[in-house]
Parts: structure tokens; C-alpha cells; sequence
């Protein structure tokens, strides 16, 4: 089928504000959205700038906006965004991240958020000699849904509390990385994360407006993990004083 | 100051090409000791490690009896006998320690109902040399691999590992036999940047898209193995590139041999589970180069879901008697892959596959420390390493078995940043003060934007390369269609040449990069058919139609392969076979 592409480009090098540039190809219903990009760039302009790497949803790299939602463009097909004779299809970088060109966002401030929330095992010992520590089935189911973030940046872009209430958020994927540790039987470090979470910035401005789990392409319960952390800081809290 | 001077410049111990299990592990190790860079063209936790599912082979015994020692047997003969024994039986021991290692620092594995880390069957991995299918693969989910690099790079965060996010590797320093830097483009401002260091560490993984249909990430396009291969320095084994049995069809995704271990079967179009007739013994977990030859047949012969033997003919992988709840709980991500991109529930209905490029056996030649050791009589380069896919111990051999390759990347990659740091704390830095920058400003000069040419595009060169790989050097090869790969490939290195990318831009220019990337992957192409052209036998997954047999006597050694001007020159070194006799492969 005829495939119609409005893509959002910005060429820091050229003068001028970002613009929508019309592509048009051929293009397969189960095609993904990134063949057809990629189709675009080998053959039409080979200035058009994406980041791409897996191309079947495990990196994380081609989080952008198709028809104005967070999505991979490796995990959309075709026909799950356009029709036959429909209207173009809309392409755009990631929000609240800064276009450095095209569909290219900086990654560095949403990493430097995912660092804050010290994403690594906090454990109390170096684990026993020449044997795992042990965890039963059921705790390692504890924090499964957190282990599925590929750090895409998509729950970060659709967050309206980042964009419209507090810029400084932590945002949800730094969240799910701290919490993917709290919940895990392993892990001692909630009080080495409190720096980060329980601060004017850390966990309390999300407003459960769902955004980040509407988009999240792994289908991570994203909110439920954030008030998850607020429940495990408000408990770590109140049990302070009797001597934790 | 001209444009061309400019060059950034770096000083460390230790460099680090490539930020997947291996380069995330040897930085790890080399962090500790050294002051380290690790550069990576990708965000390290988009690195390819990171799609691999089934799991990471270790003789824990968690579940029933297991040794090292056999775990060591399984890979010499899955290899076809190509490997050495004595890396062999490192790979194996060392791995029990890198789990536990890996589970320490985090690693969220399956677990028995008891808390130890689960463990579940894998092809061609067995008990008691041979005797019947064991449960050696530790896994988490069907993405072992992801957790594998998260935990890693986890590690390196809490441990403040200096990364170069989006830095491509253009050239290595290297005087005589020593290395003392590599020289990269930073992709978001175009500058070139010299890292200079007293030990270099390629760990770039392997390089698939030479293939149309490949299981790789776009990324994986060789880089480190075919830097060096410019530089004069033999690639081992390159003939030997394994196509995973059970890519989804079309699209070349992985499903995971997992699947297999946990009781799906493979079928034709009569039903019939036909891995009975190929190996009795091991069935549908047989090592993946009898698997993938049992398929190409099954649809040679016409009994493909098509019958007719054409380009888009399959068999299917039935999980059907999985059942619901073992694929969630086990196998969660393919069950996802089926339903996004096929439309299908893999518990109701099978799944169409084919064959898909995976894995390249061959690479970088190493010894047991990540040394680069290039001649036949083994000695190593100086400050020069290399680990992971891109790299040839070789414990691989002519075909890898499942799960080894990350049992590869963690004890290798662990070997090769302990070795490289050892190296780098003891040198005395007798390099000169001029080393690398003259080979930068030539990269400087040649990043300037030149005039777009007309004629022919990096589009369409890779497009042929693409097919004449698949079709004249993939399953099924023979002398006169590797002989026109050659020449054909020989053709596509001289259009490359004349390539010239019509994006000027600095930040960004992914077209420069598409082009640098294809030259990488034509280089290691023209390598590849020219070693199978070479070796006039079949062992493992290099499988000669003119010559069908196993030839020990001519063909047990590893082939070297040059470039060398024009041209292709092939050596051959010994293969350490010092604790098993090289026996028939029956499954």
C-alpha cells in the first residue's frame, strides 16, 4: 500500500525551526514502521536522522511519536497506524527531551535521572561463597515487571508532569529502575535512594495521570510502581524512629 | 589552525571498543585497577547483547547432575572438533563462577522452587558425554540476555565507569605489533577523537547484516574485526557462521531454542516431527547447523508448508502443548514477538520459521587472555585484545552450541579486562609522544564532506551483498558458487570506494556511518566467502555440497585469513586437541 510520512525534521546546522517534511513510499500492512523509515533514509534522504539498532522492541532505541503517542517504531507495524487512502501518518521526536536532530533526542538528562536513582543491587554482603544468594520463585516474581524497562525514554515523553508541572521530575522510568531494587528480597538500598526519591523532585509530583503506562511498549504497570515506591518510603519512614 | 588538526585527545590505561556483556564485563574488571574508557556507537544498554533469550550455560547442577568437564565435551564436539579443548575447558569451569558472579551483582534469574537458580535444557548440551539432553541452561525468562547487559551496566554505573556514549571506532593504533590507541567519531558532533592507551580491547560483537535475513541488530556490522583485518591482521575461522534454526519467518527475529528445551517441536507441512529422522537421539535439540540443514531439506524435498520449495516456503515450531501458562511464565517475549509481528498466539497456534544468520563463530584470533595472536605459532600482539562475538578463542569451533555465547562474552570478556589491566598497571608507557595523531588527522581530513559522486549507492551494494551472501555463502555451499562470491565481492569493494554521502551535515550524518559500516561489512564478506571457499570440507555449520564429508586429516586447523592488497591469503594453524580424540558427530 501507499504509505504517507509527516515527519517532523530540525537540522541544527541548517537556519531555521524545525518542519514537516511529507515522504511517501510503498509499504506492507505488517511491515514495521521502522522498515519504512529505514526505506525512507536508504532511498529518499539519506539526511534523515533516527536511531535504530534491535529492530523487534528489546533495545530501546526508536522510541518516538507516531501519530502523536509514544511508541517503538519497531514494534508498529503499518497497518496499526495507517490505512489504505487514510491520512499521513505523523513522526516526531520524543517530548520533553531536546530534538538534537531530527527524530534524535538528547538521552543524557534521562540517564542522569536513571544514575540518581542508584539502579544496581544495594545488598548487604558480597553473597555467600560459590552459591547464589537464595530467592524463592515467589520474591523473584516480586519485581518482575520492573525487569521488562529497556530505558526507551517513551514513559519520560508522555509524562504531563515533567512538561507541565514539574520540569525537575525524576519521571517514571527512574522510578521503575528504583523500584525493580526495593522489591527485590536482594536488595537493602531504600535508604541510600531516599536522596533521590523522597525529595521535592524524587516520587511525589507524579499525579497518577497514567500517561507512562498507557505507553510504556513493554506494558510495564508503570504508575502502580511509583505509588509501590511512595508506599515503601512512607512505611520506611514510619518505622524510623522505632530503630531502622 | 586548519579544520584537519583538530582532534580531541584522550589519555588512558585501557580502551574498551563496545559496551555489550563483554566490553560492560572487561570494563568492570579493568575499572577496578586502570583508568579505563569504554566507547560504544550505541547507548551501551541498546547493545545487541541484549537480545539474547534462552540463556547462559553453567554446570551448576542445580537440578540434576552436572560437571564442568561434560559441559566442556559438549562444546568440543558441537564445534565439530574446531575448538580448542584446552579454552574449552575454561570456558566451562569458569562459567559456574560467572553466574554466581553475575547473581551477585544482581542478575534476576528463574528460580527453583527451593530458591537456587533454575536451569533447563538447551541443544546439544548433555549429560555424561552424550547420554541424553541436560538441564544446564540458567536462564531469566526469555530474556537472559537483557538482564545479563542491565546488570552489567548497572555495575559499571555504581561503579563510575567512564563511558563515550555514540562514539564509532574508525582505526586502532598500532605500530609494529603494539597498540596504543583507537581513533573514533563522535556521532553527535562529528569530531574525531584520539584515545590514547596502553591496552586496547575490541568487543564490538558480531556481524550478521552481512545477511538479508539475520537475527542481528542493525548495529551489528563487524566494526573491531574488520578494523584490524585493514590493518593486516588474519581473521580465524570466518568461514564458520551459524544460522539459528528458528527465526520468525520473513523478519529473521530469534525464538529461542528455549522453546525447543522446554518441548516444542519443529514440523512439516505433513505434521511430522521431522527431527526423528535427523538425530534420533537428540531430536528437536540437536546443535543448531544439523537443526538449520534438517529445515533447508524438509523444504528442499517439498514437504515446506508450500511444497514448492520457493524463497518464502517454511516449516513451523509447534508450542502448542506448552500450553498458556508455561509460555508467560517462561517464554513471555517470543510469546510477545508472535502476536506483535505474526498475528499469532504461540499456545494456539505453531509458529512459521526458517532459518536466520546469528552468529559468527569465526573473528579477532585470541588466546585464553583476550590476547590478539595473529601468527601461526601463537604469539601475541602487544596491548592489543578482543572478546565476545567479534572474537575467536576459539571455543566455538565450526558451530556454536546455545547459550555459549554468553558463557562466552562473561568469562572472556572477565579474562580479557583482568589481562588487559595487569598489562596496562605494568607497562612503562614507552610510547611516543606523536603516536595516533597523524592517523587522526588523516580520519579528521576524511570526515570533511567531499562532494556527493553519482553511480552507484550504498543501498544498492548492500542489497547485493546481501544476496549473494545468502545465497552463494550461506547453509548450503559449494566451489564454483563461493568462487563468484569472491569475484563478486572483489566488484562491491570497488564501487564502495567510490561511495560519497550526499548528507554534509556534522551531528548526526547516520548516511557516513551507514557507508563506514558497509565497508566494514564488505571487508569481512570478502574474508568470509574466501575462507569457505578454502576449506574443501564440511564441518559443522560450514557444509560443502561438493565436498559433503569431514576431512581430519587436511582440514583439522583453523584457517587465517588475510587481507592482503587485493587479495585474500590464507593460513593455517594447529587446533589444540589435547584432551579429546576427534570422534564421528552422532546426536
Amino acid at each position: 500500500m501507499k504509505l504517507v510520512l509527516e515527519i517532523l525534521r530540525f537540522q541544527p546546522e541548517s537556519a531555521g525551526a524545525a518542519r514537516v517534511q511529507r515522504f511517501e513510499t510503498e509499504a506492507g500492512p505488517g511491515d514495521r514502521l521502522l522498515d519504512a523509515l529505514v526505506d525512507i533514509q536508504r532511498r529518499i534522504d539519506p539526511t534523515l536522522a533516527f536511531r535504530k539498532s534491535c529492530g523487534h522492541g528489546v533495545c530501546g532505541s526508536d522510541a518516538m511519536l507516531i501519530n502523536g503517542r509514544e511508541r517503538l517504531a519497531c514494534k508498529t507495524l503499518v497497518k496499526d497506524v495507517a490505512a489504505e487512502g487514510g491520512p499521513a501518518v505523523t513522526v516526531a521526536p520524543l517530548r520533553n527531551l531536546e530534538t538534537v536532530r531530527d527524530l534524535i533526542v538528547a538521552e543524557e538528562p534521562f540517564f542522569k535521572r536513571y544514575r540518581a536513582a542508584k539502579p544496581y543491587l544495594i545488598a548487604p554482603d558480597a553473597g555467600p561463597e560459590g552459591r547464589e544468594r537464595p530467592q524463592t520463585p515467589e520474591e523473584r516474581g516480586a519485581f518482575d515487571d520492573a525487569t521488562n524497562c529497556i530505558l526507551c525514554a517513551a514513559c519520560f515523553s508522555a509524562c504531563p508532569v515533567v512538561r507541565e508541572v514539574n520540569p525537575r521530575f525524576i519521571g517514571p522510568a527512574a522510578i521503575v529502575q528504583a523500584s525493580r531494587f526495593l522489591e527485590d528480597s536482594r536488595d537493602r538500598g531504600l535508604a541510600d535512594r531516599l536522596a533521590a526519591l523522597d525529595h521535592p523532585d524524587g516520587v511525589w509530583p507524579c499525579e497518577n495521570r497514567f500517561e507512562c503506562t498507557r505507553v510504556c511498549p513493554r506494558d510495564i504497570k508503570v504508575t502502580k510502581l511509583i505509588n509501590l515506591t511512595k508506599q515503601d518510603i512512607t512505611r520506611f519512614k514510619g518505622a524510623k524512629p522505632e530503630g531502622r | 589552525m586548519g579544520g584537519a588538526s583538530q582532534v580531541v585527545l584522550h589519555e588512558h590505561d585501557a580502551v574498551i571498543v563496545g559496551a555489550g556483556g563483554a566490553g560492560l564485563y572487561a570494563a568492570l574488571r579493568a575499572s577496578h585497577r586502570v583508568r579505563t574508557a569504554v566507547l560504544s556507537k550505541v547507548h551501551p544498554l541498546r547493545s545487541h547483547t541484549g537480545a539474547a533469550q534462552g540463556g547462559i550455560g553453567a554446570a551448576l547442577g542445580n537440578v540434576e547432575e552436572d560437571r564442568p568437564e561434560w559441559h566442556a565435551f559438549d562444546t568440543v564436539k558441537g564445534g565439530d572438533y574446531l575448538v580448542d579443548q584446552g579454552a574449552a575447558l575454561i570456558l566451562a569451569e569458569e562459567a559456574v563462577e560467572a553466574v554466581i558472579d553475575l547473581e551477585h551483582r544482581g542478575l534476576p534469574f528463574n528460580r527453583t522452587p527451593d530458591g537456587r537458580i533454575d536451569q533447563r535444557r538447551f541443544g546439544g548440551h548433555t549429560r555424561n558425554f552424550g547420554e541424553a539432553a541436560v538441564r544446564r541452561s540458567c536462564y531469566a525468562g526469555d530474556r537472559t540476555g537483557h538482564m545479563i547487559l542491565q546488570t552489567l551496566y548497572q555495575q559499571c554505573v555504581k561503579n563510575e565507569v567512564a563511558f563515550f556514549d555514540e562514539y564509532h571506532a574508525l582505526d586502532i593504533v598500532l605500530d609494529g605489533r603494539t597498540s596504543s590507541g583507537v581513533v573514533a567519531v563522535d556521532l553527535a558532533s562529528g569530531e574525531i577523537h584520539l584515545f590514547r592507551a596502553k591496552a586496547v580491547l575490541m568487543a564490538t560483537g558480531g556481524f550478521g547484516r552481512m545477511y538479508r535475513v539475520t537475527s542481528n541488530a542493525y548495529a551489528s556490522t563487524g566494526d573491531g574485526p574488520a578494523v584490524l583485518a585493514r590493518r593486516g591482521i588474519p581473521l580465524e575461522d570466518m568461514e564458520f557462521f551459524q544460522f539459528h534454526p528458528t527465526g520468525l519467518r520473513g523478519l529473521g527475529i530469534l525464538i529461542t531454542e528455549a522453546v525447543r528445551g522446554e518441548g516444542g517441536v519443529l514440523r512439516n507441512r505433513a505434521g511430522e516431527r521431522f527431527m526423528e529422522r535427523y538425530s534420533p537421539k537428540l531430536l528437536d535439540l540437536a546443535p543448531r547447523d544439523i537443526v538449520s540443514r534438517a529445515i533447508v531439506t524438509e523444504i528442499r524435498e517439498g514437504r515446506g508448508f508450500h511444497g514448492d520449495g520457493s524463497a518464502g516456503d517454511y516449516v513451523v515450531l509447534d508450542a502448542t502443548a506448552l500450553g498458556k501458562a508455561t509460555l508467560e511464565a517462561k517464554l513471555p517475549d517470543i510469546t510477545g514477538f508472535c502476536r506483535t509481528y505474526l498475528g499469532i498466539d504461540p499456545a494456539e497456534t505453531p509458529i512459521p520459521v526458517l532459518p536466520t544468520a546469528h552468529y559468527a563463530m569465526g573473528g579477532i584470533p585470541t588466546d585464553d587472555r583476550g590476547r590478539v595472536s595473529s601468527s601461526t605459532s601463537g604469539e601475541p600482539y602487544q596491548g592489543l585484545y578482543a572478546a565476545g562475538e567479534c572474537a575467536c578463542v576459539s571455543v566455538h569451533g565450526a558451530n556454536r552450541l546455545g547459550t555459549n555465547s554468553l558463557v562466552d562474552l562473561v568469562v572472556f570478556g572477565r579474562r580479557a579486562g583482568d589481562h588487559m589491566a595487569e598489562f596496562a598497571a605494568g607497562s612503562e608507557g614507552a610510547r611516543r609522544e606523536a603516536d595516533g595523531l597523524e592517523l587522526a588527522r588523516m580520519w579528521r581530513e576524511r570526515w570533511e564532506p567531499k562532494p556527493a559522486a553519482p553511480g552507484s549507492t550504498a543501498h544498492d551494494i548492500r542489497r547485493r551483498m546481501e544476496a549473494l551472501m545468502t545465497e552463494k555463502v550461506g547453509i548450503y555451499r559449494s566451489g564454483p558458487a563461493l568462487a563468484e562470491a569472491v569475484e563478486e565481492l572483489k566488484e562491491l569493494r570497488r564501487e564502495w570506494q567510490g561511495l560519497r554521502p550526499g548528507d554534509s551535515a556534522r551531528s548526526f550524518n547516520l548516511e557516513r556511518l551507514d557507508i563506514l559500516e558497509l565497508g566494514n561489512l564488505l571487508d569481512l564478506a570478502y574474508l568470509t566467502a574466501a575462507s569457505a571457499l578454502g576449506r574443501t570440507e564440511s564441518r559443522g555449520s560450514h557444509s560443502r555440497e561438493d565436498h559433503p564429508g569431514r576431512d581430519d586429516p587436511n582440514w583439522l586447523r583453523h584457517t587465517m585469513a588475510r587481507l592482503d592488497g587485493g587479495g585474500v591469503s590464507l593460513a593455517y594453524r594447529p587446533v589444540d586437541v589435547t584432551r579429546w580424540t576427534p570422534a564421528p558427530r552422532t546426536y
